[in-house]
């Protein structure tokens, strides 16, 4: 069994005995009796470290992840530098707390700061929080700032965000006091007629871009459609498109979201990720979460420190922004070396390899017989393949060739994935395997 | 380490640098794939480094941090315990897993996580578990969902509005009721630090949704009227939260399951030893007893004939609080640790936590105020109120030159000068007489030279910052 | 010091009334409270407020606190210069008001003149 105490069992009774005790017991007499656990957890016996690892080995290998994957739908496979990892492990970034003492903590405030500014860079805004838990939570804390700078009630949400996304919008709506009218698509995209016939009194709309079809929307539209009638305009964006596409903040987004996880961020089953937030100058104070600011010491040195903690829930309580304490910091100090590390035109040559490898991919599967491609919009890296053969039946078939296939939307639809990760080779096994199923 | 100003990774960019590359195009390359006016002129202003530049820029970056893995941490409801790096290995196993791979392709990671819930449910007497929240607040509002599901499917959610919270809480308490959608009302604090009883019941009625409660509360005290406590609730029709901040003061010698409490969140990151990461991610599972667990987050991991499952048929769940299963990554290193200490290694670590706290406490006594007195748990509040002209502040940034984090402080907001001390069950003796004789040795410096704590820090890149400048103008980019 | 050409509360807020207009502002003592004001969120013209409701909160570092209204009535105007100085509030509380608010109810009995403001201040003081 592992410990992690260091004290020896003389040290601790010496420890006792410096408070003039004799027993363990005595320090919990303030427990009653009748709330007292009287036997041993039911949990196995501790093991030795090797042992532990050999468990885990045990749960690891009953995963499947070394087969070429065609999936994506808001979690996505991208090559992560060796880098990214080695400068997370730092025990100075990885074992410490929110850097509330800002003389020690110079380091992280500064790693969040460049995080801050890096995200405003990549989204075309003013100002970015430290982060939050993920791109969902992040669309439903916009939520709440569109609630409180527009004082309304009514949020328009619209269905090409992904299905997690507005699930959390449907948890978080009504505790917020929130209505949600989700606007439908028409062939795919965001439809202008109806977010133009419910933005009267809307505290504005949430769409993504590309959207869950992987469909690129036409975000300055929508924006124009809500900045009418005085809402406002959060755009859920895909970080890596944002190497090639429009930025939201160009496009007329009041607050821009999105999930940070292409970002050198591994998989790992769904988190941790990131959720970024950032905003125009005149929303900045509105933002939930840690904020790090830069100032000077009283020699003029430049400092980091948190700043407008009067909207946080240490100080502000149940009239904070958001309840949110922990955030994701080491993910958005992850992302923060990926767009370092990548540069201008490192991101821009992984979205462009995303975008041919896709399209490469998409026009031999539509090629197919009884295979189409749903919708003509333009689309980045994800899209969507319909046909007459039942979409389990194609899972199925991928998987006896060793292939990870898209997304089952429903039993005609598949929601296909390709990034810089898929070969030339890996996409033609895949069409050459659909093939087999047309036949 | 003496002042000093590390330039930032856009002061350090140079053209056409780059610090990272990928495998050259494949496939034939395409033209206008995209129309002209979807794309940005330029791709986004990021810096342009080496990748050495870069190691070294988030080294340098490093060094001006300070984490566990550097020196004793102990700061007040946080648990800066030992991360074990064991737990890192692990954890990096199920990186490439896809949330939305088929349940026959992620196996491992629904057995762990079915598995890591029962062990969740059996440490704190609870009937089931979910993993979803990310992070403590996570939990909290998700809890609060749960309470507030049930008033609703019983048709009372009109008019139970009001959760109570102690005015000794976490912040995150009230933030989340408030999100929740619930009115927040304080209870008081009694003379011996407790939930002021006769407050409660006065405060308690058919309007109760609930009350929130920290227990060992937030000055280390276990509340010994616990099951009247929960009685007095129980009796008006709400239910009991237990915010599990401070739950490395009691696993395996008591649990809220059997102290009354309805639901329960953890804080993976505290008590099971997960690293902090400079501010998270952390983990928040939520449990609760049998009656609200139809409202837990969907979906839930089910075990059935050949193998494990997502079952997203639960027509009461409160839906969802986060994308696909919450973070597992944290969640596997939780896992471990539980796995490595087993049952009895979880007593043991809160007991020497508790030991700790009240050596440290006991040898503290003389020089500073002592909040409460009678023993703590893990952790306890001391005040520099006794001694004339030293703030909290001061001593706080004394510690850091001699190498230490401070505890938490000017928290809890009932104890003026405050100053929370956690000290954890990993230090040693020795580390704790050390963080004892700074404490008195701060106190001296200051007792001869009234204001002499006021230049510290002195061994850091930066002095104390001019914060009130950066709330005015704040300038959050660079 | 405290002036006696307007009337005060006991959440050390400055009432200053002309015919059925109110100016709101804070008292040396509660900037002094407070210390470094960073931020005020004023209210908008237009805006309704009820007697003791919510006009405006000031942050200082480590606090927030709301100002509360003591007429009820509708906001005709407020001091937008705190958007870029709020320090304003500490330099020059007695000068610096915050938001003007139309009255349509106003409670006078429960305000304090300058005597007794003074003696609430004196109070105060010497808890602190």
């Amino acid at each position: 069994m592992r410990s992690y105490v260091p004290a020896t069992r003389e040290e601790r009774a010496r420890m006792l005995a410096s408070m003039g005790l004799t027993s363990m017991e005595e320090l919990l007499r303030d427990i009653p009796e009748g709330v007292r656990l009287r036997h041993p957890l039911d949990l196995p016996g501790g093991l030795s470290e090797k042992e532990v690892l050999a468990a885990l080995k045990g749960y690891a290998d009953e995963n499947v992840t070394d087969r070429p994957i065609f999936r994506g739908a808001g979690a996505y496979r991208h090559f992560i530098p060796a880098i990214i990892p080695a400068l997370a492990s730092l025990g100075e970034f990885l074992t410490a707390y929110t850097p509330y003492q800002f003389e020690m903590s110079q380091g992280m405030l500064q790693a969040i700061f460049e995080y801050q500014s890096l995200i405003a860079r990549l989204t075309g805004m003013d100002a970015s929080n430290a982060s939050v838990y993920d791109g969902a939570t992040a669309a439903a804390e916009a939520m709440l700032m569109c609630r409180d700078s527009t004082r309304r009630q009514k949020l328009l949400v619209s269905r090409g965000l992904l299905p997690d996304v507005l699930a959390v919008l449907r948890t978080y709506a009504p505790c917020a006091g929130m209505e949600l009218v989700e606007v439908p698509l028409a062939e795919g995209l965001t439809d202008l007629a109806a977010v133009k016939a419910n933005a009267e009194g809307a505290a504005g709309l949430i769409a993504a871009s590309p959207n869950c079809y992987g469909l690129i929307e036409d975000i300055a539209s929508l924006s124009d459609a809500v900045h009418a009638c005085r809402g406002l305009m959060v755009a859920y964006a895909e970080p890596i498109s944002l190497g090639l596409l429009k930025k939201p903040g160009g496009l007329g987004a009041d607050i821009a979201v999105g999930d940070g996880q292409p970002l050198g961020i591994p998989l790992s089953w769904g988190g941790p990720y990131v959720g970024f937030m950032a905003t125009k100058q005149r929303l900045l104070r509105s933002l939930p979460g840690r904020v790090v600011g830069e100032t000077a010491d009283a020699d003029g040195n430049r400092a980091y420190v948190l700043t407008l903690q009067a909207r946080e829930q240490h100080i502000r309580r149940e009239k904070a922004t958001s309840n949110i304490c922990s955030n994701q910091s080491l993910c958005a100090v992850m992302a923060g070396i990926y767009m370092t590390a990548m540069g201008p035109r490192g991101l821009r040559e992984v979205a462009e390899s995303c975008l041919q490898k896709a399209h490469y991919a998409a026009e031999r599967i539509a090629a197919l017989p009884g295979m189409k491609l749903s919708y003509g919009a333009p689309f980045f890296m994800e899209f969507v393949v319909e046909s007459d053969i039942s979409s389990g039946t194609i899972d199925e078939a991928l998987r006896g060739k060793g292939i990870v296939g898209g997304l089952s939307l429903d039993d005609r639809r598949v929601l296909y994935c390709v990034t810089e990760m898929n070969t030339r080779q890996e996409i033609d096994a895949l069409v050459d395997a659909l093939k087999e199923v047309c036949a | 380490m003496s002042r000093s100003v590390w330039p930032t990774c856009f002061e350090k960019s140079h053209p056409d640098r780059r610090g990272a590359d990928i495998p050259a195009l494949d496939v034939p390359v395409k033209e206008n794939l995209l129309p002209a006016e979807l794309l940005d002129d330029a791709p986004p202003a990021l810096p342009e480094m080496s990748e050495r530049e870069v190691m070294r820029h988030y080294t340098g970056l490093s060094r001006r941090n300070h984490g566990v893995d550097n020196g004793f941490y102990p700061l007040g409801s946080c648990t800066m315990k030992y991360n074990p790096r064991m737990n890192e290995v692990v954890s990096a196993w199920f990186g490439g897993l896809h949330p939305l791979a088929d349940a026959r392709d992620a196996q491992g990671a629904l057995r762990l996580t079915y598995d890591l819930e029962r062990a969740l449910c059996e440490i704190t007497g609870m009937d089931a578990v979910s993993l979803q929240p990310a992070a403590g607040a996570h939990g909290e509002l998700t809890g609060l969902m749960l309470i507030r599901a049930y008033h609703a499917r019983r048709g009372e959610l009109a008019k139970r509005t009001k959760i109570l919270v102690p005015d000794s809480a976490h912040g995150t308490n009230p933030a989340s009721a408030a999100m929740a959608g619930f009115e927040v009302v304080e209870v008081p604090s009694g003379a011996d630090g407790g939930v002021d009883l006769d407050a409660l019941r006065a405060a308690c009625g058919e309007d109760t949704a609930g009350l929130m409660l920290t227990n060992p509360n937030t000055l280390g005290l276990f509340e010994t009227n616990i099951l009247t406590i929960a009685d007095i609730v129980h009796n008006a029709g709400g239910f009991v939260y237990y915010d599990g901040a401070n739950l490395n003061a009691v696993m395996g010698i008591a649990r809220p399951g059997d102290m009354g409490f309805d639901v329960v969140h953890l804080n993976l990151h505290k008590t099971f030893a997960t690293p902090h990461g400079g501010g998270g991610p952390g983990s928040g599972p939520v449990g609760c007893k049998a009656r609200l667990a139809e409202f837990l987050p969907a979906p839930v991991v089910v075990k059935r004939e050949g193998g494990y499952a997502l079952d997203a048929d639960r027509p009461f769940s409160i839906g969802k609080v986060k994308s696909f299963y919450g973070n597992f990554g944290v969640c596997v290193r939780a896992y471990a640790y539980i796995l490595s200490l087993g049952g009895e290694g979880l007593k043991e670590a809160s007991e020497a936590a508790v030991l700790n706290a009240n050596y440290i406490m006991h040898k503290l006594r003389g020089a500073y105020k002592v909040a409460a007195d009678r023993p703590c748990m893990h952790e306890f509040v001391l005040s520099t109120e006794n001694i004339p002209g030293l703030t909290a502040n001061d001593v706080a940034k004394g510690l850091i030159d001699r190498g230490i984090h401070p505890p938490t402080i000017y928290f809890p907001l009932i104890v003026r000068e405050a100053m929370m001390v956690e000290p954890t069950e990993t230090e040693p003796p020795e580390v704790l007489d050390a963080f004892c004789d700074a404490m008195v040795e701060l106190k001296a410096l200051h007792e001869a030279n009234p204001g002499a704590l006021g230049e510290f820090p002195l061994t850091t890149p930066v002095g104390r910052p001019d914060q009130t400048l950066a709330a005015r103008k704040p300038k959050v980019v660079g | 010091m405290i002036p006696n050409d307007r009337k005060y509360t006991k959440d050390h807020e400055w009432v200053m009334i002309d015919g059925d207009m109110a100016t709101v502002g804070l008292t040396d003592f509660a900037q002094h409270m407070l210390g470094d004001i960073v931020f005020v969120e004023l209210p908008q013209p237009g805006d309704s407020v009820e007697a003791g409701g919510r006009l405006a909160v000031v942050e200082s570092v480590k606090a927030a606190s709301d100002v509360l209204s003591v007429p009820a009535g509708e906001v005709v105007e407020s001091n937008t210069a705190l958007e870029d100085a709020p320090e304003k509030l500490n330099s020059d509380p007695w000068g610096a008001w915050i938001a003007r608010v139309r009255v349509t109810t106003l409670n006078e009995e429960t305000l304090l003149n300058q005597d007794a403001y003074a003696a609430l201040v004196k109070v105060e003081e010497e808890k602190a």
